[in-house]
């Protein structure tokens, strides 16, 4: 028994000796909890809507107010025809948007009873449905608030549209987010071990004491995980397509090479991750924890970003899959060209090339 | 030096699936002898003397150490024996107190008895300044001479000792050997391995195995007699060039 | 000067791994580093092969400065560190072929260098280098240093961990190397090995000793040494740490060396010593000084 209790306070002594070990064993849970706490969450707060008002009568204007007023929502875009519809949900700046028949007023007078479509971003089929019900359930309020005197009841009837989506299915959702965090991963992973292998070895030693530069060795290192990763990312796209009939609506091609870019900057990413770690064992942990955790939260693909509060929205600005989604989400299910996510890929390339810089510049020519 | 004998050993041998690592090793070792065990390269010995400690099934023969079977009694053997090899010896980030306290412990002694011994060892290996230092920060030579009086703390019948002086200056390596020496005069068997051919020549008798066999067994005057050489390094060299 | 290390100092954090360094080594010298570990000896060749920066202190590889002008460094040198780095899951033949491409060289082209060294391994050309034996895997990483035919050769603690008959091949390799012009900068824990080199410096503690031949070494040593014998090694060792005039005592083997403080000193009297101590089968001869002894001397 005592020789079992000796063994075990040597245990604890290595514990608290050991800096990772207490950080895996407080500092990680606390992180994570908060990042939990704040990021998930199925309410929605502040959403993009626009609207299209046909009749611009007082009915129509005192509905708008209600939907603005309420903390839900956030009515910052007005347009003019129907056209415009796809237009702004392609553009992705709104979520949602009603359109007021003409003489909203006139006809809930005449017929009591007037037609409101509600018309929601599928993309994401949960908020679309929750966008759906709130939007009703301040429609009732209001309908509540206008027959309270009256013997025949007022009708506002809404008419919900579910666009890019009409079945809402969450497979729309997952995939292309499943796709990110995949390729983000393994490419992240592969590279980041790949040089933290040659430290622990002592073949690192070898290398520098030679005439390759070190921007040689970390292209080099990244080039056979491109082609890898292409493989992987084309077959998870054609299990998608066939096994989950995914739509893609959008030009392949585009798909294919914003993947590739998508890839490189995760494999630069690890890359970055491989120069500050000494062991493998820390870069797996790093590209793990440090990786995978953020992006399931933050990129959008669960919990909406809109909805987080506004530290964590900012942070996701720096997350690579945040704009990745955003881009494959806009090609497979809306269709859209570069035009419409020119942005986006422009702030992927952005961040790749200065994640490379970043890894040249920290590429230890030295051993300390 | 009496011939009681504490290490019997018939036709052992370990297999890794076609390759046999030791071949059918015979030899006797008595108490109170210093045992030399050394090899043409590292395979075999390591393997042997897992074998011979009861961390390793042997694949075939016969094997009693410190009067245990090693088939039948491993765990018994290990309470019998102290072990210390190159590669690990103490718990760098633990300090000299706090390991000597742990394998004390380990090893079955009572409280009163570690905190004996603790301070006659602190104060033999004159580590009286350092004793709440954690071993990690210790010279290589002092970590060695600790771990060598650690494996002897609940006074086994033999110590098995793998390499214990690699890469270490010479003046410690000969302090090493004088606390062998001491060893083996209180009449601990001492079974050690040394790539140091001039170690070879303290030890009583010398075993040495090329290819998994033991190819000779003397006293290091006989081995040298018999090969014609000047020194244990002219033995080996005649011996494993053929 | 192939090689020219003036003042270097060099500290880890509080620990002061190289102290004032100085020394040269001549072109196609077989030069020999020699101590124990801890040392400092792997720390002085990363500052020589420009891994490590020296905290102070100047020196020249090959004419070149080890901080301003270290990419011609690492052009044109072999290097061999501790644990010989390969590529585990290449065979000895991927392995050479990619050192020698990125040095911008090929297998064929400095073959006679490596020549009759490779033929010992040849036969395992496709085996992966993970599966060599200890000796293997030294004479490969030999041959990798080696394949891009470098003025300077830096060699890490190559015999470590090494049988002896490996041992032993691997220095007669060095010597025919050093007929080919090339210099060698060798570090080993193992004395034995320091007669075969040209000269040596004796390393302890980030401090140098004494640089020089190895014989001039011995000769400078400043006692006379004796052999003694006796029935039981134990004792005798005993016996001599309590006679109070040992300056030294260390074994050697079956002997003992055994220095005294006197300068007239007379055998005879330790043998009486001796004989009262219940030792017999007493030998007690001059002998002359080894390295080691002389490392042991100058380390005290």
């Amino acid at each position: 028994m005592k020789r079992f209790i000796g063994f075990i306070k040597k245990e604890f002594y290595h514990i608290f000796r050991d800096r990772r070990s207490l950080f895996i064993l407080f500092g990680m849970p606390i992180a994570q909890i908060l990042l939990f706490g704040f990021a998930i969450t199925n309410e929605i707060n502040n959403v993009d809507i626009a609207i299209l008002d046909h009749s611009k009568d007082a009915t129509t204007e005192e509905i708008i107010n209600k939907i603005s007023a309420s903390k839900y929502f956030s009515v910052n875009q007005f347009i003019e025809k129907e056209s415009d519809i796809e237009t702004i949900f392609k553009k992705g700046k709104v979520k949602a948007v009603l359109n007021f028949e003409k003489d909203f007023s006139k006809n809930l007078i005449k017929d009591h009873n007037a037609t409101l479509q509600i018309i929601t971003d599928a993309t994401d089929p949960n908020t679309a449905n929750t966008i759906s019900n709130f939007v009703n359930a301040i429609l009732t309020q209001y309908q509540k608030e206008l027959n309270k005197d009256i013997t025949i009841e007022y009708q506002i009837v809404p008419r919900t549209r579910m666009v890019y989506n009409p079945e809402l299915k969450s497979v729309y959702m997952f995939v292309p987010g499943v796709m990110t965090i995949i390729l983000m991963l393994v490419s992240a992973m592969m590279t980041s071990i790949s040089i933290t292998r040659e430290k622990e070895l002592g073949t690192m030693e070898i290398l520098l004491v030679s005439p390759l530069k070190p921007l040689q060795v970390i292209i080099g290192k990244v080039f056979p995980y491109i082609f890898l990763s292409i493989i992987n990312a084309l077959v998870i796209i054609v299990l998608s397509i066939f096994i989950f009939k995914m739509p893609v609506q959008g030009s392949l091609v585009l798909l294919g090479l914003e993947s590739i870019l998508f890839i490189i900057s995760a494999l630069a990413l690890g890359i970055l991750i491989s120069t500050i770690s000494a062991t493998q064992q820390t870069a797996m942990m790093i590209s793990l924890m440090g990786l995978m955790l953020p992006v399931i939260l933050l990129s959008g693909f669960i919990f909406p970003i809109s909805s987080m509060p506004i530290p964590l929205q900012v942070i996701s600005n720096i997350i690579p899959a945040k704009w990745f989604i955003i881009i494959i989400k806009g090609i497979m299910l809306k269709g859209v060209g570069l035009q419409y996510v020119w942005k986006e890929t422009l702030i992927l390339f952005g961040m790749t090339v200065f994640f490379i810089g970043l890894s040249v510049k920290k590429y230890k020519i030295r051993l300390e | 030096m009496n011939n009681e004998r504490v290490i019997q050993v018939e036709g052992l041998t370990k297999m890794f699936g076609d390759f046999t690592a030791v071949n059918a090793i015979t030899f006797e070792v008595n108490k109170g002898e210093i045992f030399g065990f050394l090899s043409a390269n590292g395979a075999g010995k390591t393997t042997a003397m897992k074998m011979l400690v009861g961390i390793s099934n042997p694949t075939s023969g016969k094997a009693n150490v410190a009067g245990f079977d090693v088939f039948t009694n491993a765990e018994e053997i290990k309470k019998n024996i102290g072990y210390m090899s190159q590669k690990f010896a103490l718990y760098d980030d633990l300090t000299v107190k706090e390991n000597i306290t742990f394998f004390g412990g380990i090893y079955g002694l009572s409280r009163k008895r570690i905190k004996e011994k603790s301070a006659i060892l602190i104060q033999e290996l004159g580590l009286e300044k350092v004793a709440n230092k954690l071993v990690g920060a210790l010279p290589l030579g002092w970590k060695q001479k600790l771990s060598f009086s650690v494996s002897l703390l609940h006074d086994p019948k033999i110590v098995f000792l793998d390499e214990p002086t690699g890469g270490v200056d010479p003046i410690t390596r000969r302090q090493f050997w004088e606390m062998i020496y001491k060893a083996a005069h209180q009449g601990t068997t001492v079974f050690v391995t040394t790539h140091y051919m001039d170690e070879a020549e303290y030890c009583d008798r010398v075993s040495i195995m090329v290819n998994g066999k033991i190819e000779a067994l003397d006293t290091p005057k006989k081995l040298k007699e018999q090969f014609k050489a000047d020194n244990m390094n002219d033995v080996f060299l005649k011996l494993a060039r053929g | 000067m192939s090689i020219n290390v003036v003042n270097i100092s060099k500290s880890y954090k509080n620990v002061k791994a190289l102290e004032s360094i100085s020394f040269d080594v001549k072109e196609g010298e077989l030069f020999g580093l020699i101590g124990p570990d801890g040392a400092g000896k792997t720390t002085l060749f990363r500052v020589l092969t420009t891994l490590l920066i020296a905290n102070e202190g100047t020196a020249t590889v090959a004419g070149f400065d080890v901080i301003s002008d270290y990419k011609k460094i690492r052009n044109s040198v072999g290097y061999m560190p501790g644990k010989f780095s390969l590529y585990q899951d290449l065979t000895v033949e991927e392995n050479l072929d990619f050192f020698a491409t990125i040095f911008g060289t090929t297998i064929e082209e400095n073959y006679d260098l490596i020549k009759d060294i490779y033929i010992q391994i040849k036969p395992f050309k496709d085996r992966r280098a993970g599966k060599l034996s200890g000796g293997m895997k030294q004479k490969l990483a030999l041959c990798c240093a080696l394949i891009h035919k470098p003025k300077v050769l830096f060699l890490d603690e190559p015999t470590t961990g090494v049988d002896p008959v490996s041992r032993k091949e691997f220095w007669e390799m060095l010597k025919r190397l050093q007929q080919k012009d090339i210099t060698i900068l060798v570090s080993t824990p193992y004395m034995d090995e320091a007669a075969l080199c040209d000269r040596i410096a004796l390393i302890q503690d980030g401090k140098i000793l004494e640089i020089d031949t190895p014989e001039a070494i011995v000769k400078h040593y400043p006692k006379p040494i004796y052999n003694v014998r006796a029935n039981n090694m134990y004792q005798l060792i005993n016996a001599l740490n309590a006679y109070e005039h040992n300056h030294s005592v260390y074994p050697f083997g079956e002997f003992v060396h055994y220095t005294d403080n006197r300068a007239d000193f007379n055998p005879k009297d330790l043998k009486t010593y001796l004989e009262l101590k219940k030792l017999s089968n007493i030998e007690i001869e001059k002998t002359v000084a080894t390295i080691e002894d002389t490392f042991m001397e100058l380390a005290k």
